[in-house]
């Protein structure tokens, strides 16, 4: 089974991500801020990341980066899932090695052609 | 809803646009038409059936758009773009070198996300396809989706459908929560309003003809006869894509499937030989069948 870490501050996002995630099949891992997911992931990467953006201690974007950076950091696929919906946002992630974008509010659906984008399913 | 009604509607809908309804679609009839029939300042079903049987021309186009499924996506089951790119245009490229055009129709385009979606997979070959002439046809029964395909405007909901977000920075324009599609890509779909029961022999000849995902709402009769017509508009190495959940195996012998690749058909040779052979003189007939 693929694992995936959801790192949102919003516990509701972080439920609703579960719960479509786990019908996709994944074994989820739940984080509240990067930091905690930097911490996770450092004891083993995840298949999959769905990474909001703003978030208190350290943000996304600079999760990303550190990530990225991990011995085997570049092999996750990061989705982002956020409230950033300007093209800015969008080409920063992109430009920082995110794989998607989703832009909140989202579904089932989207979470889905997001993932199958990616070749996550 | 009374069966009266039902079978009144279910009559009107197989005429005016093919759509073949079970007996047991009520419930589909009624949440599409009761919002219509509010609109309209009407009670109920039975008072918008009224109305269409006393000749309201409007209401009964309205009618057919709100029941023809719209039900569309960027992409939308990713393979038939994948075999556009990677199997039909090298193909074409090479069978078209000399006279460099190329003839698209997308046959039911609804919203436009798959004209768009094609035109898209084109645009990344632009090197390649330098200096041809490439049409897409999107074709629609409703003048409804074809205005908003021409608009080319999505939700944010729409745009995060099957469309890779690298193409939705690369191609539409934000306008506040809603995203459209760039005036280059828009620029190479002409639309037209069109109803498959009807000639459509004035479109010419295509090279591909997407009709996906349109035909399964059809009877085997209609079935048929749309696959013999669509058989007509296309080149003799042209190729048809149908959707995921239709064929044209045990229906017509006017395609046959393309070798190794699902979903893609090609016109039958043998089909062709036998209708030039039908056109021939007799003693040249028997030559023929030999």
């Amino acid at each position: 089974m693929r694992t995936c870490l959801v790192v949102d501050d919003s516990s509701v996002i972080r439920k609703v991500a579960r719960r479509i995630l786990e019908g996709l099949d994944f074994q989820i891992v739940e984080a509240e801020d990067g930091e905690k997911a930097l911490d996770i992931c450092k004891r083993g990467l995840p298949d999959a990341v769905l990474l909001d953006w703003n978030m208190p201690v350290m943000d996304g974007y600079e999760f990303l980066g550190n990530l990225r950076r991990l011995p085997g950091g570049d092999q996750p696929k990061v989705v982002f899932c956020t409230t950033e919906n300007d093209v800015a946002h969008i080409a920063r992630a992109l430009h920082a090695g995110a794989n998607e974008y989703i832009m909140k509010p989202f579904d089932k659906d989207i979470v889905t052609a997001k993932f199958q984008e990616v070749g996550l399913i | 809803m009374n069966l009266l009604d039902y079978e009144f509607l279910r009559k009107l809908l197989k005429e005016r646009s093919g759509l073949d309804l079970s007996a047991d679609k009520q419930y589909l009839v009624e949440s599409r038409l009761l919002p219509l029939a509010r609109k309209a300042g009407l009670p109920g079903i039975a008072e918008l059936v009224q109305k269409l049987k006393n000749g309201a021309n409007a209401l009964t186009t309205e009618v057919v758009e709100a029941m023809t499924t719209n039900e569309t996506f960027f992409f939308r089951d990713k393979i038939p773009f994948d075999h556009l790119r990677d199997t039909i245009l090298p193909a074409m490229l090479q069978a078209r070198a000399n006279r460099k055009s190329l003839r698209i129709w997308c046959a039911a385009s609804s919203t436009g996300q798959e004209p768009y979606s094609i035109a898209m997979c084109l645009k990344e070959k632009a090197q390649v396809l330098a200096g041809w002439r490439v049409e897409i046809v999107a074709t629609d029964l409703s003048q409804e989706v074809l205005e908003k395909s021409k608009s080319g405007i999505y939700s944010q909901f729409e745009v995060q459908r099957g469309l890779p977000i690298q193409l939705l920075v690369k191609h539409f324009t934000q306008i506040g929560e809603l995203w459209q599609i760039n005036p280059d890509i828009r620029g190479m779909v002409q639309h037209r309003q069109l109803n498959l029961l009807q000639d459509f022999s004035h479109l010419g000849k295509f090279d591909v003809i997407f009709c996906r995902n349109v035909l399964i709402y059809f009877d085997q009769e209609t079935k048929i006869a749309i696959f013999e017509r669509l058989a007509r508009q296309l080149e003799g190495d042209g190729v048809l894509l149908l959707g995921a959940a239709e064929s044209v195996v045990g229906i017509s012998d006017a395609f046959r499937p393309y070798p190794d690749r699902r979903g893609l058909y090609q016109p039958n040779p043998a089909r062709a030989l036998r209708a030039n052979a039908g056109a021939m003189p007799l003693g040249l007939k028997v030559v023929a069948a030999r």
